[in-house]
């Protein structure tokens, strides 16, 4: 069982977890192009290695980011949304 | 040299010493050219090359492979072969292959150990039910065989299952597709590679391709381990690791790559004579021809190119497994893995030219690349050599999500991603 890290609830199991996508996938203006539209919606860059995603925690049901590497798995502390960087 | 397999040659060359056998496909050096290059020597890859040289004439082809022929999802997969799908685009496309596979070892002359058991999607509700006549009925529809099975037939066909008042999961029927079965992986893999290099086809292992040729805004061939390949058109089917590759051609694909795991237990005597899968318990189990239970299920839910999987998923499934039939609790698991598969938003393969031209994908099969093989290699094969879609595989361009024609099997057939 891999333990990720809540910023809010601290080192929780894997499955209170929910992937919620890349972290920088902003979401274009309304009037964008259909390619602009499908590239937020669809299309990934789905990194192998080193990947910033957005997680949520189930229980607490909040959202945050979250350093991980896809090859290895290993996963740094989540942040909150808001920390920089 | 012996290259025909046939009862006759294994007579003569078992009275000779078996010395006459020839090598199943050679090694060759790569040339610095080709008409066509495909990148990937699993499954896909290798039918691609042997439909482009047996169905097209195109023999001057190459597969580039990384490490050895199969060794990604193609052998890494549960082996099992199916079509049944909702959408009549779906039906189309995997009854194509699944037509292929019934005639796959006589036109290969190598033995796939095709075995039409048949399978059944278990529904264990009422709801499931509804669901499980609705997809018999779409299936009927686009003229594959399916058959709505109620509790009696699923007594007839899993005797050993868990029919206990107190069972978790009730069997009230489901949807049973009789040509559904096993092939054997490898054999699928090594049939191809063979077939085709008898064409003329190289097969050219443990030979990475680090990058591709772009020249005038077009693919002119690849980048190797052992030097640059030029080739007219380039062919991509490397599932799970098509997003790394279309980064080196300088575009982005809606693929997510997950790990899919599965496990086999200990032989035991000949005990489950079909395919069975619980969408509701995650889990489905057939028994190989050496009585290994070849058991898998759903995806992890963490994105991941590490071929391993995670506990929690896996505990999911032997729970579901021995749920169904108690006397699997005695099994001892002997090993277990994961591929790693391109999901896809709708959960349907990409089949078409690149936004590069002159590279073509074929991608996105997610968690049933391995029943799609002859399919996925006719379609990419005639993109390659026409330039144009097949009518079956104009649907599943990249370009749908950008249209929005989406052929979202997850909401159809019930896929579990």
């Amino acid at each position: 069982m891999q333990i990720f890290s809540c910023p809010f609830c601290g080192p929780r199991p894997e499955p209170e977890f929910h992937f919620g996508g890349e972290l920088g996938n902003h979401r274009p203006a309304p009037d964008c192009s259909p390619e602009a539209w499908a590239q937020y919606l669809h299309f990934r860059t789905n990194p192998r290695g080193a990947a910033e995603e957005i997680w949520l925690h189930i229980p607490c049901g909040e959202l945050f980011k979250m350093h991980r590497d896809t090859v290895t798995m290993t996963a740094l502390p989540g942040r909150a949304l808001g920390d920089q960087p | 040299m012996t290259r025909h397999y046939s009862a006759l040659s294994l007579l003569k060359e078992g009275l000779a010493g078996q010395k006459g056998w020839a090598k199943a496909w050679e090694s060759p050096e790569p040339k610095p050219r080709y008409d066509m290059v495909i990148v990937g020597g699993g499954g896909h890859g290798l039918a691609t090359a042997y439909y482009l040289a047996k169905q097209h004439g195109i023999t001057d082809v190459a597969v580039v492979e990384k490490g050895w022929l199969g060794g990604g999802n193609t052998g890494r997969n549960t082996t099992v072969v199916r079509s049944n799908y909702f959408f009549p685009e779906s039906v189309r496309l995997y009854d194509m292959a699944l037509k292929l596979y019934e005639g796959l070892s006589r036109e290969l002359n190598y033995n796939i150990m095709l075995s039409q058991r048949g399978m059944i999607s278990l529904a264990h509700t009422p709801a499931e039910m509804e669901m499980a006549a609705r997809v018999v009925n779409a299936m009927q529809i686009n003229g594959t065989d399916a058959e709505l099975f109620g509790p009696e037939d699923v007594k007839r066909v899993l005797p050993i299952y868990n029919f206990g008042p107190k069972a978790r999961y009730p069997a009230l029927g489901g949807v049973w597709q009789g040509r559904s079965g096993t092939a054997r992986h490898d054999a699928v893999a090594w049939g191809y590679a063979r077939a085709a290099a008898r064409l003329g086809v190289h097969i050219l292992q443990q030979c990475e391709v680090t990058d591709f040729l772009i020249e005038g805004g077009r693919c002119r061939g690849v980048v190797t381990a052992s030097g640059a390949i030029r080739a007219d058109k380039v062919g991509l089917a490397v599932a799970g690791h098509s997003s790394q590759m279309a980064a080196k051609a300088g575009f982005r694909l809606p693929v997510t790559s997950y790990a899919l795991q599965a496990c086999v237990s200990e032989p035991v005597k000949p005990i489950l004579d079909t395919v069975v899968l619980s969408p509701g318990a995650g889990t489905y189990a057939s028994q190989s021809d050496k009585g290994e239970m070849v058991v898998g299920g759903g995806l992890d839910r963490i994105p991941s190119y590490g071929q391993r999987g995670n506990l929690p998923v896996l505990e999911t499934v032997l729970s579901g497994l021995v749920e169904m039939f108690p006397a699997f609790r005695q099994l001892n698991l002997m090993r277990q893995w994961a591929g790693i598969v391109d999901v896809v938003p709708d959960s349907s393969p990409i089949l078409g030219e690149s936004p590069l031209p002159g590279l073509f994908l074929n991608c996105g099969w997610g968690t049933g690349g391995f029943k799609s093989i002859p399919a996925g290699g006719v379609l990419l094969a005639h993109l390659m050599a026409t330039g144009q879609h097949h009518d079956i595989s104009r649907p599943f361009d990249l370009d749908r999500f950008t249209t929005g024609r989406l052929i979202d099997e997850a909401a159809g057939s019930g896929i579990a991603h």
